[in-house]
């Protein structure tokens, strides 16, 4: 077995499985497994609750109880892009409300969802900090500030237009 | 010499920064020996943003606002090589800042918050050192108890008492938490202190674990703030890289190390036992109190959970000594509040002042002022669990007791200024909506009070109310507020509470009149469409679902008020503003 975690009785393990492998036996870590998880597949598949059951001895039932619980966990992949669109108090007041029907005309589909096509799943999130900036959506990592629903449309049309769909 | 310093808190990178910095990297040459290009934090003053700040010789500073990448080739050319400052760019610090008090946001805008070398530059840690090397536990402890430091993170618990009680508690492990799970939407002040001075932060922790006997520390931040983050896991490494952090600081017998726990996404998980079941790899669902964390806290260990501006504090009460701090203050609340100010507000961003300035200084003064140049309507303070201070009673001064008389809570700093544009009921119905989704079901006047709550506020905002709802509302709030465990269920109907107390006449136009006077309940708003505007190009009628508005092509179209439905989706399609709010 190497030391580096990369090979274990041959077998490849991204940082999930190093985590597992390593610290599975330590109190406290469904949550940063669960992360782990998240990160390396884009959301925790079926296989992930099992490994993380046996490897902390939590029973399956309540790792899904954990997930279930807390909002930043997937038990289905995304879209390409996540539109994250503020509904803090700030973007509210600044016209959140506009914009988040907006993205349900422009996309066909609710918070929660992902469009048809994959390109895009649609969030609502609590607050994103940024509130100087209101209305305020992040599309991956990039936030777009000051938005009105025409800016809005143009960005879209932006990330739709690019071959492959990446803006 | 000359630094050039690019704001890139989160704030500054959605605002463009990184684009700003990448060009003065592009432009800055082997030819420009004398300039270093740096990085820095949130300077607060977030509605000038991007914000750029040169500074000469370590004295003459010119701080640029509303930077962009194509603005950067001249303060090359005629600043930074031709030294002609560009006045017309010129953002006037001094006077944007005045009247404010920087004690939490000391360093934040001033340094490179991956530098502790810059930290230690500006005191940084000497108070850690004073603390371990010359002072006993029990002499930080009076230090911050007379300071008169009170937890910033919304309650106002006494700091000083809690860590005697921390301290006092005898076990053989104990905890330090910092709460970094910053929730309330509208609040950023957590944030801006993470990513621009985390090390003020770390240092408050270590003199926390000092003074109670703690050699753990955790920083519970949310998954949301990847940039403090980073800065924190930098920072960590950097104090540890220098034994600033770890076994034997100072040579002496107290060691500290420090941990990062990520957040998953849930409100309620600010709560302190909530918080400590959602370390502990469980759902984080309150529990009863007592035993208060102090006593039994993480894995049944006293433990001492303070808020990040409260952390901040406390080095600067340490090096520069209690009766500084209390010398700025009210009666009962000393030392500063970093609030993040936003909403209908010309000047919004985070803001620092003296316990006892009114909210009219803030908002007025500091703030510059509403967006339209009219009086404000209401101040909203305190997040979910706060309320909306009428304008009436701005001259309140920001004081926890005094807050807390109006019907609002001092919070955690989120104040957000509304206008005339902003309908009362809407949010009320707003925030129960947010605590209503972050619920997390234990007990049962939260879990179904506030879904009933709701309910009955989007059915007067869809122009269903009846009479009797404004009491049904206020009973349900006093028995939401009597019968739930922990804070967010016992604060949950405040902003229904105040609103109904201040804007009772909102509530009275929605269920008796069927109106909402600022026209934004759009159920109850009369759609119409302005001929001057209105190209005739037909979009919203391919929009209209309900066949209400006609018009022929290229002509100014009409909307039909009987079979309006009100749904505002020609509004959102409209290219030429041409939808009015009537």
């Amino acid at each position: 077995m190497e030391t580096n975690g990369e090979h274990a009785n041959g077998v490849v393990m991204s940082a999930f499985g190093r985590m597992l492998w390593r610290h599975g036996g330590e109190p406290g870590m469904l949550i940063p497994l669960l992360q782990a998880a998240q990160d390396s597949c884009g959301y925790i598949p079926p296989m992930a609750i099992e490994q993380i059951a046996m490897a902390t001895g939590v029973p399956a039932a309540e790792v899904y109880g954990v997930i279930t619980f807390y909002k930043q966990f997937r038990l289905r992949p995304l879209g390409r892009h996540v539109i994250r669109a503020c509904k803090g108090t700030a973007c509210h007041v600044q016209g959140a409300e506009m914009i988040c029907r907006t993205l349900e005309e422009e996309l066909g589909i609710r918070q929660g969802e992902t469009s048809e096509d994959g390109l895009f799943t649609f969030l609502e999130v609590a607050c994103l900090g940024c509130c100087s900036l209101a209305p305020v959506v992040m599309i991956g990592e990039q936030a777009y500030g000051r938005l009105t629903p025409q800016g809005l449309r143009r960005i879209l049309r932006s990330f739709r237009r690019k071959p492959g769909g990446d803006a | 010499m000359q630094a050039v310093m690019v704001g890139l808190g989160s704030c500054g990178i959605a605002a463009g920064g990184l684009a700003v910095q990448r060009r003065f990297q592009e432009l800055l040459g082997p030819g420009d020996a004398g300039v270093t290009l740096k990085e820095t934090g949130c300077i607060g003053l977030c509605h000038r943003e991007v914000l750029v700040e040169i500074v000469e010789d370590g004295q003459r500073r010119t701080l640029y606002g509303e930077m962009a990448p194509d603005r950067v080739d001249r303060i090359v050319a005629d600043h930074l090589r031709g030294g002609r400052v560009v006045e017309e760019w010129v953002v006037d610090r001094e006077g944007l800042l005045a009247g404010q008090k920087r004690i939490v946001l000391r360093n934040c805008g001033e340094i490179a918050p991956s530098s502790i070398e810059e930290y230690r530059t500006r005191g940084g840690y000497l108070a850690l050192s004073r603390a371990v090397t010359a002072m006993t536990p029990g002499e930080v402890i009076e230090a911050v108890a007379d300071s008169g430091l009170r937890g910033r993170g919304g309650a106002g618990f006494p700091t000083g008492t809690k860590w005697r009680l921390a301290q006092a508690a005898k076990a053989e492990r104990k905890f330090i938490i910092c709460n970094a799970d910053e929730g309330d939407p509208g609040a950023f002040m957590d944030r801006s202190v993470l990513e621009g001075d985390p090390h003020s932060v770390l240092e408050g922790m270590a003199i926390a674990g000092y003074a109670i006997g703690a050699g753990e520390g955790i920083v519970y931040v949310r998954a949301e703030y990847p940039l403090a983050i980073r800065r924190l896991r930098e920072a960590v490494a950097s104090a540890r890289e220098v034994g600033l952090l770890g076994p034997h600081l100072f040579d002496s017998g107290f060691s500290f190390s420090i941990r990062l726990k990520e957040g998953a996404g849930a409100f309620v998980c600010g709560e302190e036992t909530a918080l400590i079941a959602s370390i502990e790899g469980r759902r984080g669902m309150p529990r009863v109190r007592p035993p208060f964390p102090t006593e039994a806290g993480l894995w049944g260990f006293p433990t001492c959970i303070n808020n990040v501006e409260t952390f901040a504090n406390v080095p600067w009460i340490l090096a520069h000594g209690a009766g500084a701090f209390r010398s700025c203050g009210t009666g009962n609340s000393k030392g500063t509040k970093v609030f993040a100010l936003a909403g209908k507000i010309r000047r919004g961003g985070l803001v620092e002042v003296p316990m006892g300035t009114t909210i009219d200084e803030v908002v007025y003064g500091i703030g510059g002022g509403t967006v339209s140049g009219g009086p404000f309507k209401a101040v909203q303070m305190g997040g979910p669990s706060g309320g909306c201070i009428p304008a009436s009673l701005g001259g309140t001064p920001i004081d926890y007791e005094q807050i807390t008389a109006t019907g609002a809570i001092m919070g955690s700093g989120g104040m957000v200024v509304m206008d005339d544009s902003t309908c009362m009921v809407d949010v009320a119905r707003f925030f129960l909506n947010f605590t209503q989704n972050e619920s997390c079901g234990k007990c049962t006047f939260c879990r179904i009070g506030t879904k009933r709550m709701l309910e009955i506020l989007e059915r007067i905002c869809a122009g269903g109310g009846k009479p009797e709802d404004v009491n049904t509302l206020a009973e349900l709030g006093e028995q939401i507020r009597m019968s739930s465990l922990c804070g967010l269920g016992q604060t949950a109907p405040n902003p229904v509470l105040t609103t109904l107390r201040y804007f009772h006449d909102e509530y009275e136009a929605h269920i008796r009149d069927r109106k909402c006077p600022a026209k934004v309940c759009l159920a109850l708003v009369e759609f119409g469409i302005d001929p001057g505007k209105c190209t005739g190009c037909g979009l919203c009628v391919r929009a209209c679902d309900a066949g209400a508005i006609s018009g022929r092509s290229k002509e100014a179209h009409r909307i039909d008020g009987s079979r309006c439905v009100r749904c505002g989706k020609c509004l959102t399609v409209c290219r030429f503003d041409a939808v009015r709010k009537g």
